[in-house]
Formats: structure tokens, C-alpha cells, sequence
């Protein structure tokens, strides 16, 4: 059995309906679960004996506008590697739109997290509960929408005046 | 009793220690730093915004503008990606220049990452010496590239050309003598007293905490852990390379340092070893519908002319599937997560800026340091800005 379906096998004994669906391409494996349990099994695959996935090496959105049907919009991607078994998976988590676009941060698990999910709070405005600090990291705090959602356009919305900043000062009169 | 007060303090954007424009807010007790906030952005392109609106091939022209002191490096790991999704093999010779490329552009980051870094800290010689070297790379690769800062040279399905005939013997002359440049850069700082006073014990980052702020490249070795793309998960056959990982003990700026020094020898021997064993054969994969055909039959053969156009205005179609491939970039893990829907245009291209993951690291590296330290602790991160905020 490869490492990969070990790995698949304990997170489905371990959380049943929490995994919902196992995908292999090109040799990588993405394991989709259940976005509420996400505390839950990052904790169980960073501190479990055999998994000791102990590095986040990259967390990021997706927005699935074009989806049809009732499929969630948002996906949080996380990419994980064991510096033990030099090994890697991906995990992801369906946000939907209609709650709110929220989920749990894991910024407690990995530090990495940290500036990661303020990326994509910024660039897809979901919400991380609990992050320490959840602001803008890359745009201005006054920028009006979130750039990689599919139905921001590419050009901006201040494509015409791309110059007129409002002061501080005058936004608070 | 007197009560204390903070003193918050703003460095940069505009300050020649940030490499670029990085601003800090400082807030100090007397000299040491109490919190450290960076701040962002003043660089962001929205480069994974635009990337969705381009072709697969226009998208490559992108990556150059990401770490643009190592273009080349940032094109592989997004052909890597890409060559991944399309699962199409690279001929030897092609997968044999990349590395030699890549290694070229290494020592020249690293090159201008230590004439800065020692020139913040206040060592103004190593400067030239180092950008002499770096001078002559940039000119060996532009005889290939016919670029000196952003190639595009790497393409999805090989190289855009063969190297000249032109090539080979600066290369080699350069090869033979960097050892001893590198000689000269240790005389200068590796026992100079000032240096290490300045650079030891200072900007510590433990192992775990390394680990756990998913630090990677020269910044992750020098607290010794043993992680390095090339080695961990070998691409473009580096796996058919003599060349060892430099670790460092300490974690602290010093130890980065010597890390990278160490690097640079070792990419030397890479260099050494690819024009050495460089086998002959084609540059680009037999993948007629995705790898634009040589600029001669496009001259000659109408069939091949008709192809050119077709790649080159229509791009290809990719299949559906998502992949992650990453390279080890001067700076760290580069990655590219790159999502297809079917179509010649990226549903979503990530990149996972090393830089911008290192930076993460920072607050905790110079808090309870002084002030001093944090210029040698920024310097010793080695930031590009062009890919913190993309």
C-alpha cells in the first residue's frame, strides 16, 4: 500500500463523513473535507505519529463561480509536507458563499497560516474565526472589493480614475 | 515611577535596508524592538489576477517580473507545472541547460544578495567584488538569453533556443575561476572581526519555529534543517548531479550567510558538472501541438508557419486537472499551483512566494533585538519584493 493510501485510509477511519472526496492526478493526491472539521484533522495529521505533517507550505482560495448547480464557491486549498516522510498533501475545504464565507483558521497549528489566510481574506474576502490579526496584506485597507473572485474584473473598477485616493482625514470629515 | 512609554517608528518604504519597498513599523523600548508589524503591497501587480486572462505561453512573461534577480528559475518551476499538466517529457539536453541555467542564476542572486546584505551592515568592498562576478553572469546568460534580467528563455516544452556556439567557453572560463572569487569574499567577511561581531548570535530563529512558519531555502538550512527542493523532490534531473546541502548550526544571520556561500560553490560544481556531461540532441519535446516549431521551418515550411501562428495567437488547450510543482529558488521553495478548466488560458495560477513566506518569519526574528540587528536580519532573509506582492 502506498503512503498516500495509508494516509487516505487513517483520516477516513478517524473522521468517516468528515472526508469527502479523494482525488489523484498526476500523482497527487487532494483529500476534500468537511470544512467544519478542519481544526480537527490538521491537528490529527500534524500530531499523529505517522502522518507528522509538520509543515504548511501553502494555503490559498479558488473561487468556482462558474460551477453549476449548488456546489459550494469557494475552495481553501492547503498543501501540507511531513519533513519526516518527505511527503506531501493536499487538502482542501468547500466554503459556500451563503455562510457567510466563513471557516476556522489554522493559524495556531502552522504560523505560516498566519499570513496566508490574510492573503485570502484579502484577494477572496473569506473570513479565518479566531485569526489573531485578519486584515488587508497586499491591497490598501480602503480597497473596495476582492481581486482574484471570478467576477471582479481584471481592469478594476477604478479603470477611469485610477488616481482619486480618498485621505484619511477626508473620510472621517 | 516613571512610566514607559513606546516609541513607534516607521522604516522604509523608501530605506535602503528594505531591499525594495518593505515598511516596518517599529515599535522600540530605547534601541530594542518591542513589535515589529510589516507592511506590504506597495508592489502588487496582481499577478495571479492577470495570469487568468493570458495564454498559457503569454502567462510565462509574468513569472520573469516575480524574483526578477532570478528570472530563469521562476520560468522553470512555471513550465514545471505546466509541462506536469500537459504530462509531456523534456529532452535530456533541454533538462540539462535548465539546471545549468538555473544554477547561473542562483550564484547571481546570491551574488547580489551579498554585495547588499554586506553593504548594509557596512562592508562596501565586497559590493564591487561581488557585482563584477554577477556582471559577467548576466553577460554569459544574455549571449544565450539575449536578456540580462527577464529571459523568458524557459519555455513550456523545452528552451526557446539551443545555446550559441558562443557559449560554452566563457562559461567554462567562468566555471574555472569562481572558486577563488569566492575565496576572495571569504577573506574579506567570513573572519573580518567588524563582520562577525555584527552578524553572530544575531536574527536567531530556532529549528521548530523555522518549521512552523513554513520558512524554506538558505533561511531554513542555516537552522539546520535538511530540506532543499533539488535534493527532497528532484526535478529536471538533478538527481544526476554530484552536490551536497549546506547546513548551517547556529540559525543566525551569520550562519545564513555561510550557507549561502557554501551554495554558491556547489552550484558552481553543478555548472561544472552539466557542461562537462551536456548531452547533444533536441532543445524542445516532440509535442507538436503545444511547442512552437524552430524559427527556420517557420521561414521555410508553410505547414510549420500555419503552427507558429496557431500557438502563438490561440495558445493550446491544457487538460482539466490541477498540479503543483516547485523548484528551489535562490530565496526558497518556489511553487506553482497551477488549476486548468480545459481551455488555453490558467483557471487559477498560485504562487507560493518563498520570499513573502520567509518574510512571515520576521516579527519573530528581531523582536527583543535591537535596532541595529534588524537591518542585518532583513538583509540576511534575502526579500525580492516583486514576488512578496506579486
Amino acid at each position: 500500500m502506498s503512503r498516500a493510501d495509508e494516509v487516505v485510509n487513517k483520516l477516513k477511519e478517524n473522521f468517516h463523513d468528515g472526508i469527502i472526496k479523494v482525488e489523484e492526478f498526476r500523482g497527487e493526491v487532494s483529500v476534500t473535507v468537511d470544512k467544519n472539521k478542519i481544526r480537527d484533522i490538521m491537528l490529527f495529521l500534524r500530531d499523529t505519529d505517522k502522518l507528522l505533517y509538520d509543515m504548511l507550505t501553502d494555503l490559498c482560495g479558488v473561487d468556482y463561480q462558474c460551477n453549476a448547480g449548488d456546489a459550494a464557491r469557494f475552495e481553501i486549498v492547503y498543501l501540507l509536507r511531513s519533513s519526516k516522510f518527505n511527503d506531501r498533501l493536499r487538502i482542501k475545504a468547500r466554503v459556500r458563499e451563503e455562510e457567510d464565507c466563513q471557516l476556522s483558521t489554522v493559524s495556531d497549528i502552522w504560523r505560516a497560516a498566519d499570513w496566508l489566510e490574510r492573503e485570502v481574506y484579502d484577494m477572496f474576502g473569506i473570513k479565518f474565526n479566531n485569526h489573531p490579526d485578519l486584515r488587508r496584506i497586499l491591497l490598501v485597507d480602503e480597497f473596495v472589493g476582492h481581486p482574484l473572485r471570478k467576477d471582479f474584473p481584471t481592469e478594476g473598477y477604478d479603470f477611469a480614475e485610477p488616481f482619486s485616493v480618498q485621505l484619511e482625514e477626508e473620510l472621517n470629515g | 515611577m516613571a512610566e514607559t512609554q513606546y516609541m513607534t517608528i516607521n522604516m522604509g518604504p523608501q530605506h535602503p535596508a528594505t531591499h525594495g519597498v518593505l515598511r516596518l513599523l517599529l515599535e522600540l523600548d530605547g534601541e530594542i524592538i518591542v513589535k515589529a508589524v510589516p507592511h506590504m503591497g506597495y508592489l502588487h501587480r496582481g499577478v495571479e489576477k492577470l495570469s487568468e486572462t493570458m495564454t498559457y505561453n503569454q502567462a510565462l512573461t509574468l513569472t520573469d517580473r516575480l524574483d526578477y534577480t532570478n528570472g530563469l528559475s521562476n520560468n522553470l518551476a512555471y513550465c514545471l507545472a505546466v509541462e506536469k499538466l500537459l504530462d509531456i517529457e523534456i529532452p535530456k539536453r533541454a533538462q540539462y541547460l535548465r539546471v545549468m541555467f538555473a544554477e547561473f542564476q542562483r550564484i547571481a542572486a546570491h551574488l547580489l544578495w551579498i554585495a547588499t546584505h554586506a553593504l548594509d551592515i557596512g562592508a562596501m568592498t565586497v559590493f564591487f567584488y561581488a557585482f563584477r562576478e554577477r556582471e559577467t553572469i548576466l553577460g554569459i546568460l544574455e549571449l544565450a538569453t539575449g536578456a540580462r534580467l527577464t529571459p523568458s528563455f524557459i519555455r513550456i516544452g523545452g528552451l526557446a533556443k539551443d545555446i550559441p556556439d558562443t557559449f560554452e567557453e566563457p562559461a567554462r572560463e567562468f566555471v574555472a575561476d569562481f572558486p577563488q572569487r569566492v575565496d576572495e569574499y571569504e577573506t574579506l567577511l567570513t573572519d573580518n572581526i567588524i563582520w562577525k561581531k555584527r552578524t553572530r548570535n544575531v536574527g536567531a530563529l530556532s529549528r521548530e519555529d523555522a518549521v512552523n512558519y513554513g520558512v524554506t531555502g538558505p533561511v531554513l538550512r542555516a537552522s539546520g534543517v535538511y530540506y532543499d527542493v533539488r535534493k527532497a523532490y528532484p526535478y529536471s534531473s538533478y538527481d544526476e548531479f554530484d552536490f551536497e546541502i549546506p547546513l548551517g548550526e547556529n540559525s543566525d544571520v551569520y550562519d545564513r550567510y555561510l550557507v549561502r556561500l557554501r551554495e554558491m560553490r556547489q552550484s558552481n560544481r553543478i555548472i561544472k558538472q552539466v557542461l562537462e556531461k551536456l548531452p547533444e540532441g533536441p532543445v524542445r519535446a516532440k509535442a507538436l501541438s503545444v511547442v512552437a516549431p524552430d524559427k527556420e521551418d517557420v521561414q521555410s515550411d508553410i505547414a510549420a508557419l500555419i503552427r507558429h501562428f496557431k500557438i502563438m495567437a490561440e495558445g493550446f488547450k491544457v487538460p482539466r486537472g490541477e498540479v503543483y510543482a516547485s523548484v528551489e529558488s535562490p530565496k526558497g521553495e518556489l511553487g506553482f499551483y497551477v488549476i486548468s478548466d480545459g481551455t488555453n488560458k490558467p483557471f487559477r495560477m498560485r504562487i507560493r512566494p518563498p520570499s513573502f513566506i520567509n518574510l512571515g518569519a520576521l516579527p519573530k526574528i528581531i523582536e527583543g533585538q535591537m535596532i541595529a540587528d534588524a537591518v542585518a536580519a532583513i538583509g540576511s532573509i534575502d526579500i525580492v519584493l516583486g514576488e512578496i506582492d506579486r
